[in-house]
């Protein structure tokens, strides 16, 4: 791509008659930025939509502010998309972007200093600004364009708000669609499926409505084939067997459905809640209710009584939420009552960042709970496994008599990928209510001495009548206080999940099956730490990978596996101290969530590097630590 | 008839069997010799007989605390939860099997002071349970703690020397909620009254609310002393739609006409003075309940599988 120097502002004139210059690239990132209500975020919504429907890898990722209305034209009102494409499969949000189309020069400057543009990139940017009448905003922006200087660059400007005023009366509500038009020119996407996909978003909205935004999206292809001298490429290689293409939260929901589940009992939190949203318009359509609680543990409490009066029961939260949660989840693990907790992490602690993504709740869900309370954790680490992780939780809290909590995160709950689109039969739901009558002397805990397993009774089942209590009790669920209940019911509720674990299979190594440098990651990392170990491998460095979705109990074969690489390392989106920091040592050394799991775990000196960015990781940024590490043998 | 979407197999009709007391008799209840607690205990057995309710199909929530032992001692399915949140559980329950009877039985610690959040919302959602509120003034299970309902001045562990302020109305309080649809109060020294008023409430379709005064003979015993001792000191509340106990009116001579749908009238009664007020302060037959609010036609996991692949053409590339 050609690369101007920043001094080259001005706004390209018509070049219909030039042919545009082709950019070929295997890959290629995107972002728009607007103020938080211009509508960026539909824009690249489309525009990732309509490019994952022609073929192409699509990763799109939510650039949110943390209010719903910032004041505009500030860098914290920025909000957007991402949109990564790629002729293969695209795992994750990528490095720094390659064109950026910005609605001002504020939001511009925003992703600027978070260091979210490369070197060379193309910025397409509104022209209005820097006429304004308003000399404050001449100001700025020639104070922003100062700060962007000596930075290459290439800027292109477009007179948004002029090209739209020619369609539409308040651009604010139209320059959305003009951008998709431009963008569509430029990576040459099928202009009626877009168009469809417009239909699709305002088809509750009056027919002049949307024939205005076709004309914008009209208008901004026509003026980028007038004015712009480049287009991108990225071939396309289309998968074969049929796809879908949704957020991580639209999969736990619809996967939650899927699954059999009967009740999703909630209460509203930042990021999780946009799965409530999308169940209550649909739930009810499949026999489901979505219950807003009156609080965090009233929103459990209520999924705790259906679950053990029998039916199937999700509850959704984040961080702080789970904190809230805490005492009833010891009461599902003390009275064996199936139960899947959803966790969308968000930074933390305490209210943290709300809208951004970490990995900081593993321990807190391990060990939240005063006494021992095991239980099972499961993390998705795409959008494809929070669809198909409903199901095995389900089936998990149900066979096991326990809660399940699963660990999404900011990152998969707004990220949207094409995944292969599951099949859903009715095998995979939860069988219908059995009211049978238990035979004589059924205990409510018939505990097998061997596995700690139990057939559980529910209301309705004559002769299955028992007190389920919290209190420390015996097979009849009768209060107890000796030694020996105590301990035995500790043991049983334990001893069900070495017979779980026992049941998995070692996890897949990535790479080499020895070597160097071996990355642990969970959750929603997956793709950028498979990216940037590839790309090492592509140098000659021995580095594999290994990414877990069970995290309790943890997946056996782990000792044998660590056991054949110089160095094990966990990558994660969590607090760790960094060994060159003052006052640390190996010692004191604070280190991330996982690490220290498996190093209690497995005895190995398992090191980390870890990040609390607010944002996924880069692949870029994680192949130079892999670099130095496989090159130096540890992260010091 | 519910239609449950499940299979109903032995869970014959209520009626079709014939239940004597002892069959909803669970092990000996261990509260202390006094505790009216055992009163109540005996008239939830009473009604549960005279109801016929098949024990499978009848569920006690409750929280934690003297008073939320109470389904231990039962022969029926029970739930003996956490500090306060015995409302939630029933809810959850009553939520997707409105097929069975729900009991919630709370302490006054439970239900006002660490619950109390959900008792003010479980009153808005209306499920067709009976919460029964024990409320003997103290916290007996921790050893003599104040709680809301503790009168001024009593002494105990934590306000050795009495508790600064007044004590909380939770009768006012539940008439304050909107939707309040059922809300008595009887008292452990009257047990044919505890009778009749748990018969209402569990004919009430909606949440009853049923405040218990009662003593701690450990740490209370005083409380209502005075009422056992001068009935005068008691009014009912009595009207023809209202709580009837033949045998109680003949002992409290004072009787108060009372309509208990005239919400401001029941506002008024339970305003503290010196009578201690038994009987139905407001019923509401009206209000609409929350399993019924949220009912949805049940779906046969085939239905539910086709209607997924549907939801996902809306995903398909």
């Amino acid at each position: 791509m050609t690369v101007a120097p920043i001094s080259d502002t001005r706004t390209p004139g018509p070049s219909a008659a030039r042919e545009p210059h082709i950019v070929r690239v295997a890959q290629h990132t995107v972002e728009i930025v607007s103020d938080s209500g211009e509508g960026a975020q539909k824009c690249g919504q489309i525009f990732g939509r309509v490019s994952a429907m022609m073929g192409n890898g699509t990763w799109t990722v939510e650039i949110i502010p943390a209010e719903i209305q910032p004041p505009p034209r500030t860098p914290p009102s920025a909000s957007g998309n991402r949109v990564r494409l790629g002729t293969r499969r695209v795992t994750n949000w990528g490095d720094e972007a390659d064109l950026v189309v910005a609605f001002n020069e504020q939001v511009l400057l925003h992703r600027h200093r978070l260091g979210a543009l490369r070197e060379g990139c193309t910025i397409l940017i509104e022209n209005w600004w820097e006429r304004h009448e308003d000399e404050a905003i001449r100001a700025a922006w020639a104070e922003a364009m100062q700060e962007l200087d000596g930075h290459q660059y290439r800027f292109i400007k477009v007179p948004m708000e002029e090209q739209c005023l020619t369609v539409v009366d308040t651009p604010r509500r139209g320059k959305n669609m003009f951008v998709l038009g431009m963008l569509a020119w430029i990576y040459n996407r099928d202009r009626d499926k877009t168009r469809e996909l417009i239909a699709h978003e305002f088809r509750k909205k009056a027919r002049e409505i949307l024939d205005a935004n076709v004309a914008l999206l009209d208008l901004g292809w026509q003026w980028a084939a007038e004015h712009l001298d480049f287009r991108v490429e990225v071939p396309i290689e289309a998968p074969t067997e049929p796809q879908v293409v949704m957020n991580g939260n639209q999969a736990l929901a619809i996967g939650a459905i899927a699954a059999g589940m009967d009740l999703c009992s909630m209460y509203p939190i930042t990021p999780a809640t946009s799965a409530s949203h999308y169940l209550s318009e649909i739930f009810e359509k499949y026999g489901g209710v979505v219950h807003q609680a009156e609080d965090e543990i009233a929103a459990i409490g209520v999924a705790v009584g259906a679950s053990y009066a029998g039916k199937v029961a999700f509850t959704i939260t984040s961080g702080p939420g789970l904190a809230l949660k805490t005492e009833f989840i010891g009461l599902a693990v003390m009275t064996e009552v199936p139960l899947v907790i959803v966790d969308v992490q968000r930074g933390g602690p305490s209210t943290g960042l709300p809208t951004k993504v970490e990995q900081s709740d593993l321990l807190a869900v391990l060990f939240g709970q005063p006494g021992d309370a095991p239980k099972v954790v499961l993390a998705p680490a795409t959008m494809e496994e929070c669809f198909h992780v409903m199901t095995t939780a389900r089936r998990l809290a149900e066979a096991f008599r326990t809660p399940v909590v699963v660990l999404s995160d900011a990152n998969l709950a707004t990220g949207v990928q094409p995944f292969p689109r599951p099949t859903v039969t009715s095998d995979a739901m939860a069988g219908a209510l059995d009211l049978g009558p238990l035979g004589e002397g059924f205990r409510a805990y018939e505990w097998d001495a061997q596995t700690g397993l139990s057939r559980r009774s529910i209301p309705g089942q004559p002769g299955g009548e028992h007190t389920a209590t919290g209190l420390s009790h015996d097979e009849h669920s009768r209060v107890g206080y000796s030694p020996d209940v105590h301990e035995r019911g500790c043991a049983m509720r334990s001893r069900k999940f070495a017979v779980l674990q026992q049941s998995l299979r070692p996890p897949a190594v990535c790479g080499p099956e020895a070597g160097d440098l071996l990355v642990v990651g969970w959750g929603s990392t997956l793709g950028a730490i498979e990216e940037a170990a590839e790309r090492a491998r592509d140098e000659g460095l021995s580095v594999s990978t290994l990414h877990l979705r069970f995290l309790s109990p943890l997946e056996p074969g782990l000792r044998e596996i660590f056991a054949r690489f110089r160095t094990v390392m966990t990558i994660e989106i969590n607090y760790s101290d960094d060994p060159q920091d003052p006052y640390i040592t190996d010692e004191n050394r604070r280190r991330g969530q996982l690490a220290w799991l498996l190093r209690a775990q497995t005895l190995v000196d398992v090191d980390c590097w870890t990040r609390v960015p607010g944002e996924p990781l880069r692949p870029g940024q994680l192949l130079e630590v892999m670099r130095r590490v496989a090159r130096k043998g540890g992260v010091s | 008839m519910i239609d449950l979407g499940c299979s109903l197999l032995g869970s014959a009709a209520d009626t079709e069997r014939g239940w004597e007391f002892q069959d909803y008799q669970g092990p000996v209840a261990r509260w202390c010799a006094g505790c009216g607690d055992h009163a109540v205990l005996a008239a939830v057995q009473r009604l549960l007989e005279a109801e016929q309710l098949a024990p499978e199909r009848t569920v006690f929530v409750s929280g934690i605390g003297c008073s939320s032992r109470f389904p231990h001692y039962l022969k029926t399915y029970g739930f003996h939860g956490l500090h306060g949140r015995a409302l939630p559980v029933a809810t959850g329950v009553k939520l997707r099997r409105p097929d069975l009877h729900v009991f919630a039985v709370m302490g006054d610690g439970d239900c006002c002071s660490i619950g109390a959040g959900h008792w003010v919302h479980a009153v808005r959602y209306n499920p067709d349970i009976v919460a029964i509120m024990l409320d003997n003034g103290v916290y007996g299970l921790t050893k003599n703690q104040t709680s809301p309902t503790s009168p001024k001045g009593l002494k105990s562990n934590t306000a050795p020397r009495g508790a600064w302020l007044d004590a909380m109305n939770p009768i006012a309080t539940t008439l304050g909620v909107a939707n309040a649809s059922f809300v008595a109060q009887t008292g452990d020294w009257v047990p044919e009254h505890i009778a009749a008023t748990l018969r209402a409430a569990f004919h009430h379709r909606g949440f009853a609310f049923v405040r218990i005064l009662q003593r701690c003979p450990q740490y209370t015993d005083q409380l209502f002393a005075s009422a056992l001792r001068d009935p005068s000191r008691v009014e009912l509340l009595l009207h023809p739609d209202g709580i009837r106990a033949p045998a109680v009116e003949r002992m409290v001579p004072n009787h108060r006409e009372h309509d208990p749908s005239d919400l401001v009238a029941a506002f008024r009664l339970a305003q503290p003075d010196e009578r201690i007020r038994l009987g139905l302060f407001y019923r509401n037959e009206h209000v609409p309940v929350y399993e019924q609010v949220r009912a949805v036609p049940p779906h046969t996991a085939e239905q539910r599988a086709r209607l997924v692949n549907e939801e996902l053409d809306a995903y398909a590339l």
